[in-house]
């Protein structure tokens, strides 16, 4: 069984808490305990309806205030996979929540309300997804019972959003006509949209194809930690623990420790459940190399052949998540893969619009919720690749000197 | 192709959804011990920190597990989970330490709750950051998952505490990818929650594959009970049967370890991985729902008791 992680982000009314509730309650993961709770807080608080936002709004200000605050991660499974849902609200700490969400799923789903068709946050949504390279973005256009069930209404927001998705950069685009209030197409195909022959949502969901996602053509293994047992039975082990981030590596495979240039061989591929013949993006092994040079956290293994990037001055599309503006001249905390270095802001090409894509670049700061396209220099140099090749090696994080919260997330623009 | 998977495998170079949730819980591990300088992993000897600590063993190998393993006593445990810890912790050749909710109420740090039959739950928070204080640990690991309680949905991987030990739901720092933020100043710390991401069925599949040895309570057997707050409660040294309390005989087992005072059993035939397997995906009550007093207090019990600081 596979596993797909996806996103949701939408206001209170446009059926997304429906929804998840339904695909919740339909795989049998909400529990009747959770749902009395739930109908317990909806009638003591007078509404005519069981509010299924408060199975995920978990937060005590949540539940008094009525509006999620927070990314919540919610699980459920089919016999085809298991899902892990980020449900991101739609309008406090927009921007900050969609990256969040959306910097590790496989599939971004948007929901349009079919009366009122594409609006501001339809693609603000659309491009946060783009801008985090999720690979599978499926359009749902919920509240078809409120206009008939007419493919014409469908039909028109299809062709709208195609049109304005051009000018973003999404690999795969799936239209689904559905009521999550009426289940039509949720689970099953429906009855009432005879025109409509793609598949149910959730069957979408099951066979979207996110096997090839990944990087499987650019070798990266970031050292995480050094395994040294010194025990009497093994007196000379010496493993490089981490997760491979790109690629396939085998016994035998020539590779190149940087940053060091040293060559060497894959001497064995070591996990407690045995030797591997290859390993692949995203596992997490051991690697033993055949010479016995230096290598310790911090460096990256790669083909002499198919290297990243080294490089200390970095171009980025960054998303400032802090009440505190980013401004040039600002010093900063960096985590790249498994380092942390300095950066200093050298130069803010623009501000993006979110809403319009216009680019703004008069702006001099990136404020709370902002995107905006930075140039850094850091202290040492990185092994990085473009965010567009690989989301793992291309990403990081920033954060502030002082009270290290996490300030920001970049997204590198690299030579490709 | 062999790839260590077995059955698992589900195409090329396709992970089983078992597979892909350990390799992130090894990532997130493995950073720890290599960001923090004293990290010690907190084991109750529950099925949750029973795959946290398996996951750790992994993480490492062939080398030991670079920190210690620590254990909140409350005085309340079952038995059977206490000789379980013990053995588990002499086989992996672990250091282990105690700390003891007994000895902070007798040097008057914790007060025991007025009342029959007193919950200790609240107390483990106060011995807890009194020992996160005397061997400055600076991460401490917990087998929490989002999927058990709605506040802990809402909970990042890494969790920071403040120097009180506090948590901060409405101030928590993004966690973007897998690049996690662990950057914290001297006397606060990071909880880390390596499989926040594991539903429960996840953790009784992995027992399953991985063939986890785990204390015989979760596993069917007859126990003698009573009924209390709609609960079942096993008779013990800590519990004062009420009068109009009757006790009986039962076929039971237990969803989840905490104290005996606040652990309720469920019926239950049960006796192996499988059938445990095939009662989980059938339930239609959650875990703690069915199981834990300490959650029924309120609609934030879970949330206020993490505010100050518990696991």
């Amino acid at each position: 069984m596979e596993l797909l992680r996806f996103a949701t982000a939408g206001s209170v009314d446009d059926g997304k808490s429906t929804l998840i509730g339904r695909l919740l309650y339909d795989s049998k993961a909400i529990f009747e305990d959770q749902l009395e709770a739930v109908e317990r807080v909806s009638s003591q608080r007078g509404d005519d309806y069981t509010d299924l936002a408060l199975l995920t709004d978990g937060l005590r200000a949540e539940r008094e205030q009525g509006i999620t605050i927070d990314v919540a991660y919610r699980y459920f499974a089919t016999p085809a996979r298991k899902f892990i849902i980020a449900d991101t609200p739609g309008h406090v700490q927009y921007t900050r929540n969609m990256v969040t969400g959306n910097s590790t799923a496989d599939l971004t789903m948007v929901l349009v309300d079919a009366r009122k068709g594409i609006v501001e946050q339809t693609r603000r949504h659309a491009f946060l997804a783009s801008l985090l390279r999720v690979p599978h973005l499926l359009v749902c256009v919920n509240k078809m019972d409120l206009v008939d069930y007419e493919q014409s209404v469908f039909d028109a927001i299809r062709e709208e959003f195609t049109a304005f998705a051009s000018r973003l950069d999404v690999a795969d685009m799936t239209f689904v006509p559905i009521s999550a209030l009426k289940g039509d197409n949720v689970v099953q195909r429906s009855a009432n949209m005879p025109w409509y022959e793609g598949a149910s949502l959730l069957h979408h969901l099951e066979t979207v194809y996110i096997a090839s996602d990944r990087n499987l053509i650019d070798p990266r293994f970031p050292v995480q930690w050094v395994v040294r047992p010194q025990a009497t039975s093994l007196p000379d082990y010496r493993g490089y623990a981490g997760r491979i981030d790109g690629g396939v590596f085998r016994p035998g495979d020539e590779v190149l420790v940087l940053p060091s240039g040293l060559t060497t061989t894959v001497a064995g591929i070591d996990s407690y459940d045995g030797p591997l013949e290859e390993a692949f993006a995203p596992m997490s092994v051991t690697l033993r190399l055949t010479d016995d040079i230096d290598v310790s956290r911090g460096d990256m293994i790669c083909r002499p052949h198919n290297r990243p990037t080294v490089g200390q001055d970095l171009d980025a599309m960054v998303c400032w998540m802090t009440e505190r503006p980013l401004q040039v001249g600002d010093m900063l905390a960096l985590k790249h893969s498994t380092r942390w270095v300095k950066a200093v802001v050298r130069e803010l090409h623009y501000r993006l619009d979110v809403n319009t894509l216009h680019r703004d670049e008069e702006s001099t700061t990136l404020n709370l919720n902002d995107v905006g396209r930075v140039s850094l220099r850091v202290t040492q140099p990185l092994f990085y690749d473009s965010y567009r090749r690989n989301r793992q090696t291309g990403s990081f994080i920033l954060a502030t000197e002082d009270s290290n919260l996490t300030a920001g997330a970049g997204m590198l623009l690299g030579p490709d | 192709m062999d790839l260590g998977l077995g059955v698992e495998t589900t195409g090329q170079y396709q992970m089983s959804h078992l597979r892909a949730i350990e390799s992130q819980s090894i990532h997130i591990i493995r950073e720890v011990a290599a960001e923090f300088e004293r990290p010690v992993l907190l084991f109750s000897g529950g099925k949750d920190s029973v795959v946290m600590l398996h996951l750790a063993q992994k993480a490492f190998w062939p080398g030991r597990i670079p920190f210690p393993i620590m254990h909140i006593d409350t005085g309340h445990n079952f038995p059977e989970v206490l000789n379980f810890r013990d053995r588990v912790v002499a086989e992996i050749e672990a250091s282990l330490i105690v700390a003891s909710v007994q000895e902070s109420i007798d040097s008057g740090r914790s007060v025991e709750e007025a009342g029959t039959d007193p919950s200790r739950n609240r107390l483990q928070t106060r011995t807890l950051l009194d020992a996160i204080t005397e061997y400055k640990f600076d991460a401490a690991f917990g087998g929490a998952r989002r999927d058990e309680e709605k506040a802990r949905a809402k909970e990042r991987v890494y969790s920071f505490r403040d120097e009180f030990g506090q948590w901060d739901p409405k101030n928590q720092r993004p966690e973007l990818w897998s690049l996690y933020n662990g950057r914290h100043r001297a006397g606060e710390h990071i909880r880390v929650f390596p499989i926040s991401d594991w539903t429960e069925l996840d953790v009784w599949q992995y027992i399953n594959v991985e063939g986890l040895d785990l204390p015989s309570i979760y596993y069917s057997h007859r126990r003698e009970v009573f009924r209390r707050d709609g609960m079942l409660l096993s008779v013990g040294p800590h519990l004062t049967v009420g009068s109009e309390e009757e006790l009986f005989e039962a076929t039971v087992r237990y969803r989840t370890v905490g104290d005996m005072t606040c652990t309720g059993a469920v019926e239950s035939n049960a006796a192996t991985v499988d059938d445990i397997i095939l009662e989980v995906a059938a339930s239609r009550l959650t875990e703690r729902g069915a199981t834990r007093a300490d959650d029924r207090a309120s609609e934030a019990a879970m949330e206020d008791r993490k505010r100050e600081g518990y696991f």
